[in-house]
């Protein structure tokens, strides 16, 4: 196992690990991604006391 | 004939747990056995009842009440497990208070105070919170109908099963991971279970997108999975017995534990808890998130980063240098995603900041953000090796879990607490805000005790041993230490204290609100003249 974590430490895997981090960062930066985000982090104020159809009057 | 068939299911289980305890080689096991046949038995009377009985219309709405049975467990549990801290704490300053039994010894009640509150208390806090965020953000209701109960009730059988197991001797040893081969096998059961509705309920969610707080209680579920399974690996002595042997052996079994061990406070007690965080602290202040953008960049850095700081806990051991840099180097660059988490949090009050002065339950949401950026300010700094030959071994490090328990951990779990029991019981308000302030002043000054003594006596019993005098003899004996620590001792138990008292204070508001005794009081609201 010794030998495994450190073949994983300097390996390509570390590398891959980093490049697959900075990729989910700059994804996150995409342009036109605003309007998304805004409509995302809104989403705890939607469907407060019923589930989305069970309430067709109640809450948006 | 569904019914017919689990009572057969529970009578089988009856049957083995009481051919176990008549076979079992220990009373820990023995009591585990019985604490067995109880449990199903009350499920087998349960099932034989219902026999006969219709079939019930699919619910529909959220599943609420498995909520509700979560949020009074947390409360139970936290007093439980914060009575037994402030006695062992007490115990420190006061040898007597262990009563001369082998039960009630120090070595067996600080894992019974340590998983009762960070499994018990924390772990509920967790289950039923996740349980409410995970509906609330999927607008749907919680999949797989009753597994949710399942995995309530059997993460309550678990608690049992491991606080009398460390009552009574039966433990492997390992920080954290102290319940034997038998209790972990259960929990594994449990929480696949759990990782199964939480999974599916996102999978059916209406709602296109994942909330982050779904993607950190997510994490914690999948990786709390991973760790347990890891680090419990071990091969029972007998099938009809506690104890058991670890499959790792010397310095690999020491980082297995610490890369658990480290990512239990990084999964469990951070992730878990941050989810809490993305989902109480917009709702409390009425704002969304202050950017979604840097709670992403939050996620993935806190998932990438943590993974690789155990080793800190294993400076200056047989563990090679190259780890133990490693585990050093990725402990700072923690730093970033902590205090980016925190400000993300802070800052979602941005022109709300008034609330502050009128709304108790906001401010013990923002105190345990800012406890968040404290402990994860110090943590790093104690990862550092030069810190750490000061720190390690000494109180210190006793008082950052501390301010990272009692001030994070705890302090949003009382906020989520508070603004979850008027929502889930249907009451205008709370009962009384005036007791919320109360339990916010006795809660902040007893973690302030407890961390500042933490400190002083950490310090200066890391400095005391490495005294030495001109010819290079130890200047202090162990026992110096010891009586020089009293003073710190008796001020850590009194902020213990207060803790609890402000953790009674709330378990009364709690149960006023859940009476409906709030609902009375408008009628009063007009005077008289």
């Amino acid at each position: 196992m010794y030998t495994f974590l450190r073949e994983l430490a300097d390996s390509w895997a570390m590398l891959g690990l980093l490049l697959f981090f900075l990729g989910v960062i700059a994804w996150a930066f995409r342009p036109g991604s605003r309007p998304i985000h805004n409509d995302i982090a809104d989403i705890p104020f939607r469907h407060e006391n019923n589930p989305m159809g069970d309430d067709e009057l109640g809450e948006k | 004939m569904r019914h017919t068939l689990w009572a057969v299911v529970y009578g089988v289980i009856i049957l083995a747990a009481a051919v176990a305890t008549n076979f079992g080689r220990d009373l820990a096991y023995q009591v585990a056995a019985v604490t067995v046949i109880l449990a199903a038995g009350i499920l087998f009377i349960r099932e034989v009842k219902l026999i006969g009985s219709p079939v019930p219309a699919p619910a529909t709405g959220y599943m609420d009440n498995v909520v509700r049975y979560g949020l009074i467990a947390t409360v139970f549990w936290g007093i439980t497990g914060f009575t037994v801290g402030v006695w062992i704490a007490f115990t420190l300053a006061f040898p007597e208070m262990n009563l001369g039994f082998a039960y009630t010894a120090f070595g067996r009640l600080r894992p019974l105070h340590t998983s009762a509150v960070i499994f018990a208390f924390g772990g509920n806090a967790l289950l039923m919170s996740s349980f409410y965020v995970v509906q609330r953000t999927t607008a749907s209701r919680l999949f797989g109908g009753n597994l949710a109960w399942f995995v309530f009730w059997g993460y309550q059988l678990f608690i049992v099963l491991a606080a009398t197991g460390y009552v009574l001797g039966a433990t492997q040893s390992k920080e954290y991971a102290e319940p034997e081969w038998y209790v972990d096998l259960w929990l594994t059961v449990v929480w696949v279970a759990y990782l199964v509705v939480f999974m599916g309920t996102i999978y059916k969610r209406k709602e296109p997108h994942i909330y982050v707080a779904n993607w950190f209680y997510l994490a914690f579920i999948l990786t709390i999975a991973m760790l347990h399974i890891v680090n419990n690996l071990s091969i029972p002595v007998s099938i009809f017995g506690a104890k058991s042997v670890q499959v790792f052996s010397g310095v690999q079994d020491a980082m297995t534990q610490w890369w658990y061990g480290h990512n239990a406070v990084g999964f469990f007690l951070t992730a878990g808890f941050l989810g809490m965080m993305y989902y109480f602290v917009p709702k409390q202040a009425g704002r969304p998130v202050y950017s979604y953008k840097l709670s992403i960049v939050h996620f993935w850095a806190l998932i990438f980063l943590y993974i690789w700081a155990g080793p800190h806990h294993l400076h200056y051991t047989a563990l090679p240098d190259w780890a133990q840099t490693l585990g050093m180097v990725m402990s700072i660059i923690l730093w970033m995603p902590s205090w980016g988490g925190m400000i993300n949090g802070l800052m979602t009050l941005s022109g709300a900041w008034d609330k502050l002065r009128t709304d108790p339950i906001l401010r013990i949401l923002v105190v345990s953000v800012g406890f968040y950026g404290m402990s994860t300010f110090e943590g790093p700094m104690m990862a550092i090796k030069a810190v750490n030959a000061l720190s390690h071994y000494t109180d210190w490090t006793i008082g950052h879990v501390h301010s990272g328990a009692l001030g994070w951990n705890g302090m949003i779990t009382f906020g989520a607490i508070y603004y979850l029991t008027p929502k889930l019981w249907k009451r205008e308000s709370l009962y009384s805000l005036k007791l919320v302030s109360w339990h916010f002043w006795l809660a902040t000054i007893g973690i302030v005790l407890y961390a500042s003594s933490m400190w002083v006596t950490g310090i200066m019993e890391g400095l005391m041993w490495r005294a030495v005098d001109s010819q290079g003899f130890l200047v202090n004996s162990f026992a110096d230490t010891v009586a020089a620590k009293f003073p710190m001792y008796v001020v850590r138990g009194t902020g213990g204290l207060l803790y609890l008292t402000g953790a009674l204070i709330m378990a009364y508001n709690v149960r006023k609100t859940i009476v409906g005794a709030g609902a009375a009081k408008p009628v009063n609201a007009v005077p008289a003249e």
